[in-house]
C-alpha cells in the first residue's frame, strides 16, 4: 500500500480494497519500525489516527468521501493541533498542547484525511538542514549521514521514506521546496496568501506559506486543493476561489516558454545539480517548451535581504513566548527579569537566538532605516524583477538548492555557508510567488531537484508543468534504499 | 500664578471606543466580567493566532476624523510596539506609528464669554489595550487579567497648544462631550474608558523653544488633571529657580497627596522597535465611505451651540455650557418644548437652579430627580403667573427633594400667587398707613422708596402677591 499514490489509494479505499483502519495500521507499523533511524516525527498520534480512520471509513461507507478521505498524512509541527502537543520543534513549546486547531488542520480534517503524526523540523522553522530541532536532526533516507534539508525535515523524509503518502510543510525561504529537492520528492510552496496561516506558528509572517510535499504533482495537487482556501481569520488570505488543481494537469506544454536567469546557474552551483537540470530542461524542449535565456538582476540581494527581513518579524513574533501564559518557563524566577531572561534563553536554541538578536537590531532605532526599511526597499525590487521577467516568459526554471544533502554537521557552524543553501528559494518568498520542486536526477545516489517558479495564483499551471515531466520522467519514483 | 513663566501642555486622550467586539478578536468587551473570561485565543497571545480588524473601530475613528476637521487618511497602517511586560500577552502592542488613521484636525474650546481658542489636533490612531496587572491578593505574585487586552482605543494626540490646567480641562471636557456626541466612547472615567497622560513644561514668557516636558501618566478625573498640571508646574517653576533643571520622565499623580512622583523606571529611552505589522493590511478608506459617515453623523456640539443662539436667543457662552454635553443639551431642549417653548427661562433654569442641585447632590443629569417635563411645568408656572420666580426656586426644591410636581406642590403648599387686585389693594393700603414716614419721603420726591413699599408687601403675603400687580397697584395709589 505504501508504494501508491493518492489517486490509486482514494481509490483502492472506495473500491473496499482496503480500508482507512488498515491503510492507517500498516502506516503506523510503518512508522514504529522505520522512523527510529530516521527522527521524522515528533509525536505520533496512534490513537486519534485510528479513531479518524474509523470515522473516515464510515464517510466511504456512506459514499460522501472526499479524494483525501482516509488517507493518512504527517502535519508539520508548526501547524496547531487541537489537544495535540504543537512544539514547533523547540524546548519551549514541548509541553505546549495547543486549544485549538490551525485552519489547515482544520481542512484536513473536513475532508477525512488521517494525521498519523506530527513532524519533526527545525527549531521554529529557522534552519535548512532540521538539525536546530530540539527534537535531534532528522537524516535523509537516501544517506542517514545526510541531512534531509529543512526546516520541513521531517515531513520531506517521513514521504520519502514511504513511512505516509503525503505531508503538510511551510515555507519561508524555501523550506518546502529545499527539503523536497534533497529528499527526491515534490514540494510545492502556494502564492502566499494561498493558504491560510491562522494556527500556523509564526516565524516571519509576510513570508511563510503552508504547501504540501508528497511524491508526485498529482498528489500536490490533491493536497492543495483541501489546504488551500480563504480565511477570515487570516487578514493577508486572498480571497479567491481555490481551482481545481486536477482539470489541466494533462495540458499541452506546446509553446511553453521557460525562463532561466542566468544568475541561476553561476558559480556555487554543483556540476551534478546543473548537469541533472540542464537533463530536465532537454524533456521539456521535447515536450514542446522553449528556453528563453532571462536575467533577475537582483538576485544575489536576495539573501541578504531575508535575513533582515525575516529575523526583524521573529524577533517580534517570538516575542510572546515569554514563560508567562504557556510554554517553557524557567524554574523559580526571582522576578520578572528573571523569568523572561532564564525562560527565554533555556527554552531557545542558538539558531533562533541569533536570528531573534539579528532581527532586534535590525529594527532599532538608527538601524531601522539602513537595515529593515532598506530591505523592503530591495525586496519590492526582487519582485519588480520576477514580474518585468514574466512579461515575456511563462514560467521560470533552475535548481532548487545548489548542492544535494550535505553532511549531518557539515554546515552547522558555519551559519553564512547554511544560509546560502536557500539562495535560489529565498526571492520566491520575497516575492510571495509560488515556487515547486520536483526530483529530477540523481548525484553520487543523492536526489537532486529541479525549481519552478510561476507568476501569482499559477498554482494549477505549476502543477500541470510538474505532472506532463513525471509523465516522461521516473525520478519521482525512485525509493531510497531500505524505504522502496 | 508665577508670571514670569509661562506653561506649555499637550494632551494625549486615550478613549476607549464602544465597539461589541475587541478590535482585533471576536472576544466581548463588557467591563467588569470575572478575570480572564473575555479573552480568547487571539487575546492570550496564543502560538500561531492572528489579527483581524474589526471594521467598526475604524468607522468610529472615521466619525472622530470627521467631527474634528481632521484628515481620516486614505490608507493608514497598524505597526508592532515591541516591548515586554506580563499583561502584554504577543510581546508587543498593535497600535499606529507612521500613519495614523486621522491626523490635522483641531476643536475649539470657550474660554469664557467671549473668548474662544483653537487647539489643534495633532493625531489620532488606533491601537489595541493591554490586560492588567493585579498586584493584591496574589501573596507577592502578580496576577494578570486578559480581559482588556485587544480593546480599542483611540489615542487623541493634540498640540502643545493650551497654556494653563483650565484650559486643558476645558479641551480634555470638549473631547470628552463629542466622543459621546459621537456614541464611540462611553466617556466613563472611573472605568478608565476615558483617560489622558499630560505632557508639561514651562518656559520664560516669550520664550521661543519649548522647556524640558515631563508626562504624567493617567489621569482619569478632570479634577485630577487640572491638580496635576498645577502641581507639576510649581514644581518645574520652583525647580529651575532654585538653579535645577528639568528632567524628561514619565510621572504619576497621585490624588492622595496631590503631588506627581516620578515612575520608577529601569531605562530612560524605551527603544520600541516598531514596524508595520506583516498580520495586517494596510487601511484603505475612500471618500464614499467617508460621504456615507458624514450622513450618519449626529448633531455635533458646535452646530448645536449655534442652533440654540439662533432658536432660542442665547448667549454663545450659554448655548456652549448647555451643549457641553449631549444629555445636558438634550435635558434643555426637552425642558423648552415641556414649557411651551421658553428658552431664556429654560436655559436660566438648567444652567442655574438645577444645575445646582445636581452638584450639591452629586447626581449626573441623566439621573436628575426633576426630569425636563417636570421642570418645564414648573416653569409654566411662571410664565402664566401662577407663581413668582422666587417662590418657584422654592417649588423647584420640593421638586428636587421627590414631593411630586410643580402643581401639585403649589396646591399643596398653597403657594398660589395673589392676582385678585382687590386684596392686594387693602394690604398695599395697609402698608402705606403703617409706614407714614416713608411715605411722606416718598411723596417729597424719594421715589426709589417704592422698592421698600413692594419690599413690605411681598412680606406681608409672604411672596405670593403677583410683583408685576403690585408695582402697579402701588403706583396708581402713590401717584394718585
Amino acid at each position: 500500500m505504501h508504494t501508491k499514490n493518492l489517486t490509486e489509494l482514494a481509490k483502492g479505499l472506495r473500491e473496499r480494497e482496503f480500508s482507512s483502519v488498515e491503510f492507517t495500521q500498516a502506516c503506523l507499523e510503518r512508522v514504529g519500525r522505520l522512523d527510529e533511524q530516521l527522527n521524522c516525527f515528533i509525536t505520533v498520534t496512534a490513537e486519534q489516527a485510528l479513531r479518524q480512520a474509523h470515522a473516515a471509513d464510515a464517510r466511504i461507507q456512506s459514499g460522501e468521501a472526499g479524494p483525501l478521505t482516509g488517507i493518512p498524512f504527517a502535519h508539520k509541527d508548526i501547524f496547531c493541533t487541537q489537544g495535540v502537543k504543537t512544539s514547533c520543534g523547540s524546548k519551549m513549546l514541548d509541553n505546549f498542547i495547543s486549544p485549538y486547531d490551525a485552519t489547515v488542520t482544520q481542512y484536513l480534517n473536513e475532508a477525512g484525511a488521517v494525521m498519523i503524526g506530527k513532524t519533526n523540523m527545525d527549531e521554529f522553522a529557522m534552519g535548512s538542514s532540521n538539525e536546530t530541532s530540539f527534537y535531534g536532526p532528522v537524516k535523509n533516507p537516501w544517506d542517514p549521514q545526510r541531512v534531509p534539508g529543512g526546516s520541513s525535515g521531517g515531513s520531506a523524509a517521513a514521504v520519502a521514506a514511504r513511512l505516509v503518502p503525503a505531508s503538510t510543510g511551510t515555507d519561508t525561504g524555501g523550506s518546502i521546496r529545499q527539503p523536497a529537492a534533497l529528499c527526491g520528492i515534490t514540494g510545492l510552496k502556494p502564492t502566499y496568501g494561498r493558504v491560510s496561516r491562522y494556527g500556523m506558528i509564526a516565524f516571519a509572517s509576510s513570508l511563510d506559506q503552508g504547501g504540501p510535499l508528497t511524491r508526485s504533482a498529482e498528489d500536490a495537487a490533491i493536497m492543495l486543493g483541501a489546504m488551500a482556501g480563504f480565511d477570515a481569520r487570516d487578514s493577508t488570505s486572498v480571497d479567491r476561489p481555490v481551482e481545481d488543481y486536477m482539470v489541466g494537469l494533462n495540458d499541452s506544454l506546446e509553446g511553453l516558454k521557460i525562463g532561466l536567469p542566468k544568475e541561476f546557474f553561476g558559480a556555487g552551483l554543483a556540476g551534478g545539480v546543473a548537469d541533472a537540470v540542464t537533463a530536465a530542461l532537454g524533456e521539456y524542449e521535447k515536450l514542446g517548451a522553449t528556453l528563453v535565456d532571462i536575467s533577475l538582476p537582483n538576485t544575489s540581494l536576495a539573501v541578504p535581504t531575508y535575513y533582515v527581513v525575516a529575523p526583524a518579524e521573529c524577533s517580534s513574533n517570538l516575542s510572546r513566548m515569554d514563560g508567562v501564559r504557556f510554554g517553557y518557563r524557567a524554574s523559580d524566577p526571582q522576578d520578572l527579569e528573571d523569568l523572561y531572561t532564564r525562560s527565554r534563553g533555556e527554552g531557545f536554541g542558538p539558531e533562533v537566538k541569533r536570528r531573534i538578536m539579528i532581527g532586534t537590531y535590525a529594527l532599532s532605532a538608527g538601524y531601522y532605516d539602513a537595515y529593515y526599511h532598506k530591505a523592503q526597499q530591495v525586496r519590492r525590487l526582487i519582485r519588480e524583477d520576477f514580474l518585468k521577467a514574466f512579461e515575456t516568459i511563462d514560467v521560470i526554471m533552475g535548481p532548487t538548492a545548489p548542492t544535494a544533502a550535505f553532511r549531518l554537521g557539515e554546515k552547522s557552524d558555519a551559519p553564512i555557508t547554511m544560509y546560502l543553501s536557500d539562495i535560489y528559494t529565498i526571492a520566491v518568498n520575497l516575492a510571495g510567488l509560488p515556487g515547486l520542486s520536483i526530483p529530477a536526477g540523481l548525484t553520487d545516489g543523492l536526489p537532486l531537484g529541479l525549481q519552478v517558479i510561476g507568476n501569482y495564483f499559477e498554482e494549477a499551471r505549476l502543477l500541470n508543468i510538474a505532472h506532463r515531466f513525471q509523465q516522461v520522467t521516473d525520478w519521482h519514483e525512485l525509493a531510497p534504499q531500505g524505504f522502496e | 500664578m508665577n508670571t514670569k513663566w509661562e506653561t506649555v501642555i499637550g494632551l494625549e486622550i486615550h478613549a476607549q471606543l464602544r465597539t461589541r467586539s475587541k478590535i482585533f478578536s471576536g472576544a466581548a468587551t463588557r467591563y467588569g466580567a470575572q478575570p480572564n473570561t473575555q479573552a480568547c485565543a487571539v487575546d492570550l497571545g496564543l502560538p500561531g493566532v492572528l489579527p483581524v480588524l474589526n471594521a467598526e473601530a475604524v468607522l468610529m475613528a472615521a466619525k472622530f476624523g470627521l467631527a474634528t476637521h481632521s484628515t481620516v487618511a486614505p490608507r493608514s497602517v497598524f505597526a508592532r510596539k515591541n516591548y515586554f511586560y506580563p499583561d502584554l500577552p504577543k510581546g508587543y502592542q498593535i497600535s499606529q506609528y507612521e500613519l495614523p488613521i486621522v491626523h490635522d484636525g483641531y476643536l475649539d474650546i470657550e474660554l469664557d464669554e467671549s473668548t474662544t481658542k483653537r487647539i489643534g489636533i495633532t493625531r489620532a490612531h488606533l491601537e489595541e489595550d493591554a490586560g492588567k496587572s493585579l498586584h493584591e491578593d496574589f501573596h507577592g505574585l502578580t496576577g494578570i487579567d486578559l480581559n482588556r487586552a485587544g480593546t480599542p482605543l483611540l489615542e487623541i494626540v493634540s498640540e502643545p497648544d493650551m497654556r494653563s490646567a483650565r484650559e486643558a480641562v476645558a479641551y480634555m471636557k470638549k473631547i470628552h462631550a463629542l466622543v459621546r456626541y459621537l456614541d464611540i466612547c462611553d466617556g466613563n472615567m472611573q472605568e478608565g474608558s476615558f483617560r489622558c497622560d499630560a505632557n508639561v513644561s514651562v518656559r520664560p514668557q516669550d520664550a521661543e523653544e519649548f522647556g524640558t516636558r515631563t508626562e504624567i501618566k493617567n489621569l482619569n478625573s478632570f479634577r485630577f488633571v487640572e491638580q496635576a498640571i498645577n502641581y507639576e508646574v510649581e514644581r518645574q517653576i520652583a525647580l529651575i529657580e532654585g538653579g535645577g533643571k528639568v528632567v524628561q520622565e514619565t510621572r504619576l499623580f497621585d490624588p492622595d497627596r496631590h503631588e506627581t512622583r516620578p515612575m520608577r523606571t529601569k531605562e530612560e529611552a524605551n527603544d520600541y522597535r516598531y514596524f508595520p505589522d506583516p498580520d495586517l493590511l494596510p487601511v484603505e478608506i475612500g471618500q464614499a465611505f467617508l460621504d456615507d459617515v458624514a450622513a450618519t453623523l449626529p448633531e455635533l456640539p458646535e452646530a448645536r451651540k449655534q442652533r440654540f443662539m439662533g432658536d432660542y436667543g442665547l448667549s454663545a457662552y450659554d448655548a456652549g455650557i448647555l451643549t457641553a454635553s449631549r444629555e445636558q443639551a438634550d435635558y434643555f431642549e426637552a425642558t423648552v418644548d415641556a414649557s411651551g417653548g421658553q428658552g431664556k427661562l429654560s436655559a436660566n433654569w438648567v444652567m442655574g437652579e438645577l444645575s445646582g442641585a445636581l452638584n450639591k447632590a452629586g447626581v449626573d443629569i441623566i439621573d436628575s430627580p426633576v426630569s425636563a417635563a417636570e421642570l418645564g411645568g414648573l416653569l409654566l408656572r411662571i410664565e402664566d403667573g401662577t407663581i413668582s420666580g422666587k417662590i418657584a426656586k422654592q417649588v423647584f426644591q420640593d421638586m428636587f427633594n421627590g414631593e411630586g410636581s410643580a402643581d401639585a406642590i403649589i396646591e399643596k403648599k398653597g403657594l398660589k400667587q395673589i392676582s385678585d387686585s382687590s386684596a392686594i389693594e387693602g394690604i398695599v393700603k395697609e402698608v402705606l398707613e403703617n409706614n407714614p414716614k416713608q411715605l411722606e419721603q416718598y411723596r417729597n420726591g424719594q421715589t426709589k422708596l417704592l422698592g421698600y413699599f413692594v419690599g413690605q408687601v411681598m412680606q406681608a403675603t409672604q411672596g405670593k402677591a403677583n410683583p408685576k400687580q403690585v408695582n402697579e397697584l402701588l403706583r396708581k395709589i402713590l401717584d394718585a
